[in-house]
């Protein structure tokens, strides 16, 4: 980042507003490409993912190489599918809707540190700011689903918000710890804070059992949070069709695809960030070799492995189980978390 | 330049939408146009330096807030054809009401001496948690009281009416009915 503003200040010979806003620009067209590069790479993944968990190859001839091409003709395909916008829908608000709810995640996505010094937004609150822009994608989702004018996508609309709130509270929750511990607000300071191999990541058991409860408490919200299986109650086949995109088509539900596939990339990064040191590789040594960006985005796509792997094993709740298991399970035992952190930490002096 | 540019962005985004918000005959649109207001008001925080209250803002108010009056709103919509037009006398009370309530701020406004100064960008969270924490603990404390109450409240009310309502709750009264 520095290196950009200098480059704008004495390369261009703009001045210190001129510079950021070029700056910024830049770092909101490199998010927007990796953002869609990875619901390529992602939607590739889940299917290849999806194939091995069920005994099958998945895509297997477009572009030789295990079908590798086969997300980007389905991406081409898309661009040219007719766009159809039903006549009894709210028109403004059924074109707005989509553009929000990738808003939403795109906004997050500038909070993410990927290496020392290269964050589109660094500043102190980033943490707390990610999860604030996710709630746009709330409202985009009940925007969809009522303005489609159509009962499954409403039903769809409603379980997903209801969901996605509920969910929110231990998401956030899980978090506090780790903030407890660097300090900090701040991602980077998050992640420097955790400098030294694997011993000092904060999932670590030893030196904070209460972290590496935390951890998975933040894993099962943020599945739920992406409203992937087994929480993927407002998109459930078998009685919404496909939820609050119903009505969608053509580009617009590619909108929607991209923006699940964002969210679903951007939490696991944040529970790289958070829990798994982020850009630190697992041993210092490495630190030499491995670029801190690649080691950040390998940790992050284990994730989104393992998230693949829970959602094509394990089956569908119902809405019942999944608020009984959000308010009476995730938020005690998340607040219980913060609780023995903070205790844990002063009981053996590690508080900053 | 660029400060008075942003400033007004922010408030035409803060205001085209909260007159939409009053205006609409679609009680929906009204809900979906209050978050641009929201997050106008957010925006405008954020410019003023008060990060925190900004982030604040899009978390209680996008994030919680407009999620339930969206619900509310969609629960009570009523279809377009039934939505009566009103006349004069629906608009010039609450105008009235309007055109004082807002004399009153403006008076407030212009009357108070405010300490103007170049806004200071440096961080608040710090200083925010630690004056919770000493100075404010007493209110602090209060208004999670409070809140606390009012939750178990809310969930009291629900529980007596769903409980009332239910099958159970109808057997118990035949039961109790009984000589």
């Amino acid at each position: 980042m520095k290196l950009m503003y200098d480059f704008f200040t004495g390369q261009l010979g703009l001045d210190a507003t001129g510079a950021n806003i070029s700056v910024a620009s830049v770092m909101a067209v490199i998010m927007f490409t990796v953002m869609a590069l990875c619901a390529i790479v992602l939607t590739w993944m889940e299917r290849k993912v999806a194939g091995f968990m069920q005994s099958r190859y998945g895509p297997m001839y477009t572009g030789r190489f295990h079908g590798w091409a086969q997300a980007v003709a389905d991406m081409l395909k898309i661009l040219g599918k007719e766009d159809i916008i039903p006549a009894e829908s709210d028109k403004g608000l059924f074109k707005f809707a989509p553009i929000l709810v990738l808003l939403g995640s795109l906004l997050a996505w500038a909070a993410i540190p990927w290496a020392p010094d290269f964050v589109a937004a660094d500043f102190d609150l980033g943490l707390f700011y990610i999860f604030a822009v996710s709630s746009l994608v709330v409202i985009g989702i009940l925007m969809a689903g009522w303005a489609s004018n159509n009962k499954w996508a409403l039903y769809g609309a409603a379980r997903g918000a209801a969901q996605m709130i509920s969910y929110e509270i231990p998401l956030a929750l899980a978090a506090v710890p780790v903030v407890m511990r660097a300090g900090s607000l701040n991602p980077s300071d998050i992640v420097i804070a955790q400098q030294g191999g694997i011993w000092h990541w904060n999932i670590n058991p030893i030196t904070n059992p209460f972290l590496f409860i935390a951890f998975f408490m933040y894993f099962i919200a943020s599945i739920a949070e992406t409203n992937r299986g087994p929480f993927d109650m407002p998109e459930t086949e078998s009685e919404l069709v496909a939820g609050y995109h119903t009505e969608y088509t053509g580009m617009r539900f590619a909108f929607f695809f991209l923006a699940e596939y964002a969210n679903l990339f951007l939490v696991s990064m944040i529970a790289a960030m958070v829990f798994l040191g982020g850009w630190w590789a697992p041993i210092p040594v490495l630190d030499r070799f491995i670029p801190p960006a690649l080691s950040f985005i390998i940790k992050g796509m284990l994730l989104v492995f393992l998230n693949m792997w829970v959602r094509w094993t394990l089956p569908r709740v119902r809405v019942d189980q999944l608020m009984h298991l959000c308010w009476k399970v995730m938020i005690p035992v998340s607040l219980l978390c913060v609780v023995g952190a903070g205790v844990w930490m002063m009981a053996l002096g590690q508080l900053k | 330049m660029i400060r008075d540019l942003v400033f007004v962005l922010l408030a035409l985004l803060t205001v085209v939408p909260a007159f939409w918000v009053v205006f609409s005959r679609n009680i929906v649109h009204a809900g979906f146009a209050l978050l641009f207001t929201l997050v106008g008001v957010a925006g405008l925080y954020g410019f003023l330096g008060a990060d925190f209250l900004a982030v604040t803002q899009l978390m209680v108010y996008v994030g919680g807030v407009l999620v339930l009056v969206l619900f509310t709103v969609m629960m009570t919509h009523v279809p377009a054809a039934k939505r009566s037009r009103h006349g004069l006398d629906r608009y010039v009370p609450p105008a009235v009401f309007a055109a004082a309530v807002f004399g009153v701020l403006y008076k407030v406004i212009t009357a108070v001496k405010w300490n103007v100064g170049e806004a200071s960008t440096a961080p608040t969270t710090t200083e925010i948690g630690t004056q919770l924490m000493t100075n404010y603990v007493f209110p602090f404390e209060y208004v999670s009281i409070v809140l606390l109450a009012a939750m178990v409240g809310a969930a009291i009310l629900i529980r007596e009416r769903s409980h009332a309502g239910s099958d159970d709750a109808i057997a118990e009264e035949k039961q109790e009915a009984r000589p």
